[in-house]
């Protein structure tokens, strides 16, 4: 059912790893016996199309959404994720495709959502807050100055750095980035792409989340197919062409099993 | 009030140069401009009436008399903006004047006094007590149905209206309960609910130092972080606005006089032979006026500075953004409507305290005023936007306007049309300028 290439490697113990996950939306699988794992400093690239169930199984894994059956385990240990809460206190951390900021509130503010500095009399300490946000900011994107206004003001790609920036700095080990350039335009993507590049070699894995394979195939390690909340198949990066993936997301066929004329017409 | 509407801060060296405008003047400072627009509008009110009602309007009579009607409105807003401003509404707040009110008076009139004796000095505390209680309990029970089960809070609440009607009204019958323990009362304000002379000054005197220190640690909290400070000379004017509002408000209270039939009885009362030119006994600050005051304070304190404050902002702004942040948004919710009853409670026992009565009908339409306060103060009903001095501030507007036409003799239905329409015109008014300055 899996292929071959979704076996974790037997050397290594993998940093996240989700065997045989379903999820079920009243007799809908959107999710169906899914496994796959990822290692520290690799990138995992998630594609498939509207309805795929990407994101489902992803949300799995953040908390955001509790699985049916399946188990998670980080670190070659079990463990249960039933909130968002859950998976941050594992280090997993969750940039969504909406960013999921609260508009009206400002930059230091959403960072610390839900995980704010308090002072000693226990009143949020709003100054370190936007102290921390400064430092860390200086480090992702220099050019980033308004830590006052609420973050409604603030461009696609400013948002979209408050948003990496919390992920960040809670010391992230594995990262789930669903969409992350869809907003953007081509100089925030670049940016957006060295980061990720960054990121991975801090160590930290990283799961993308695409429905358009351009945006995944030459940054992932390897790339998982879903089709139909099913997983079609994970090939390595040089396994397979862009073309052999696009099959996969498209009728749901291996390299080895797609013919020739299949290739061609998906170019119609 | 750096949550929502603190000006952007901005750093650009290019906005910097010498001829900036007012405008970026105003942001930099962190200065809070559509509330200095709400005082504007009530200092053009108040100047008005004044004017047509022939100087009768800016007088301590009237403005201590103002600030009295103002608190029982004034202290539910508060509560109001959070309700608000978590994407909900509570239309139950006059009901629950109301039921809490009637079960205050109830104890204090007929079941305690004929268990521990009319007069006891503790009473009045043990019956305010049980009220606050019970006001939480029933914000609770209508936080858990809009929370817990999911039932929108406009229907949960709006039960809630004709549910407490109805229990205020058969707790007692329909009967109207009086009177008030003696200590109870003074909670209403009245001729001896108010502070006197000394004790008002005191608690000015307090307030300045308060803003004094207020301004100067913020200033200490920029500087430990090496942030930008407001220029020195913006602070010191701040300050000494606020302690001049502060002193002058004190000033007014104690300039206000008790009648002379009163001033006659205390007179009696401490043996002091009757003066030939009379007594002049200042009153200082009303109970209920401290009361509102205290409230803003701490309300202002929760929605600003606590995480729980932050957490109904974040709610507001984006319901799932909050709840993929792991707050508990449900309980959030819980507690605000638990806030949102203790304070109707607080409400309740000033309105039976300055009537010295409970009727059934206490309380009645005051969702209204409540919520219309809360708007006019800059409260968005989408959510996610309000501050708690606003509301209080759209509390004073309304109940001046109110006050200033009774006193110009306008006729009751008019006073209506007039409220509804500054109502509307304040939220259109807020609607422009918000879009305009979204997209700076």
């Amino acid at each position: 059912m899996t292929g071959s290439t979704n076996n974790p490697a037997t050397d290594q113990v993998p940093l996240v790893e989700m065997r045989n996950m379903s999820v079920s939306f009243g007799g809908v699988h959107a999710v169906n016996d899914v496994s796959i794992y990822l290692q520290p400093s690799e990138i995992l690239g998630v594609v498939g199309g509207n309805g795929a169930g990407k994101s489902t199984l992803i949300k799995t894994l953040s908390g955001a959404q509790k699985a049916d059956s399946g188990q998670i385990y980080v670190n070659g240990e079990p463990v249960t994720i039933n909130t968002p809460r859950d998976a941050k206190a594992l280090g997993i951390e969750t940039i969504y495709q909406t960013l999921a900021l609260a508009d009206n509130i400002d930059a230091p503010g959403n960072m610390f959502l839900g995980r704010e500095l308090l002072t000693r009399t226990k009143t949020l300490d709003d100054s370190a807050m936007e102290d921390a946000t400064r430092r860390i900011m200086g480090r992702l994107n220099p050019k980033f100055q308004n830590f006052k206004s609420p973050v409604s003001s603030l461009s696609g790609g400013q948002r979209q750095s408050v948003a990496i920036a919390r992920a960040v700095h809670f010391n992230a080990r594995i990262l789930i980035m669903d969409e992350p350039t869809a907003a953007l335009g081509p100089a925030e993507t670049e940016q957006v792409r060295e980061l990720i590049r960054q990121l991975k070699r801090e160590g930290i894995g990283i799961i993308l989340i695409s429905h358009d394979i351009h945006d995944v195939f030459d940054l992932s390690d390897r790339i998982s197919v879903m089709l139909q909340g099913k997983l079609v198949g994970t090939v390595s990066r040089g396994e397979a062409t862009m073309d052999e993936i696009l099959a996969m997301i498209i009728i749901g066929k291996l390299p080895g099993e797609v013919t020739r004329s299949e290739l061609a017409e998906l170019h119609g | 009030m750096s949550v929502v509407e603190a000006p952007p801060t901005q750093l650009e060296t290019t906005e910097r140069s010498p001829g900036r405008s007012l405008g970026s003047f105003l942001r930099d400072s962190e200065i809070d401009t559509r509330m200095v627009g709400m005082i504007a509008v009530l200092v053009v009110i108040w100047i008005g009436f004044h004017i047509i009602s022939g100087g009768t309007f800016l007088t301590p009579r009237n403005l201590w008399n103002l600030s009295v009607q103002t608190s029982t409105v004034g202290i539910m807003a508060t509560g109001m903006v959070l309700v608000i401003v978590s994407r909900n509404i509570d239309l139950s707040v006059g009901s629950m004047v109301g039921v809490v009110g009637m079960v205050m008076a109830l104890l204090q009139a007929e079941i305690l006094p004929d268990i521990v004796g009319r007069g006891t000095a503790w009473m009045w505390i043990v019956v305010l007590a049980i009220g606050l209680v019970l006001g939480g309990l029933i914000g609770a029970f209508q936080g858990v149905m809009i929370g817990y089960v999911g039932v929108p809070s406009f229907i949960v609440t709006l039960g809630g209206l004709l549910v407490w009607r109805g229990f205020a009204w058969l707790t007692a019958s329909g009967r109207t309960i009086a009177p008030m323990d003696s200590t109870f009362q003074l909670l209403g304000g009245g001729s001896r609910g108010s502070l006197g002379e000394a004790g008002s000054w005191i608690v000015g005197g307090v307030a300045c130092l308060g803003i004094i220190a207020f301004l100067m640690s913020g200033r200490r909290r920029r500087r430990k972080f090496g942030f930008r400070l407001r220029p020195m000379w913006l602070d010191a004017t701040l300050g000494v606005l606020g302690c001049g509002f502060v002193l002058t408000a004190v000033w007014v209270t104690n300039s206000y006089y008790l009648p002379e039939n009163l001033a006659r009885a205390v007179a009696e009362e401490r043996g002091i032979p009757w003066p030939e030119g009379g007594l002049l006994i200042p009153l200082g600050i009303p109970y209920p006026v401290l009361i509102l005051i205290a409230v803003t304070l701490v309300m202002a304190f929760v929605a600003n500075r606590l995480r729980f404050g932050r957490y109904i902002f974040s709610i507001g702004g984006n319901p799932d953004a909050a709840n993929l942040a792991g707050i508990n948004t449900r309980r959030t919710i819980v507690k605000t409507f638990m806030v949102m009853g203790i304070l109707a409670a607080i409400s309740a026992a000033v309105s039976i305290a300055r009537l010295n009565a409970a009727v059934s009908g206490l309380g009645t339409l005051s969702e209204l005023y409540v919520i219309a306060a809360a708007v006019i103060g800059g409260t968005s009903l989408s959510g996610g936007i309000g501050t708690v001095s606003g509301a209080v501030l759209g509390a004073l507007v309304m109940q001046s306007l109110q006050s200033g036409m009774v006193l110009v003799g306008v006729d009751a239905p008019l006073q209506d049309v007039v409220v509804g329409i500054v109502l509307v015109t304040a939220v259109a008014i807020d609607t422009i300028y918000r879009r305009r300055t979204a997209h700076r």
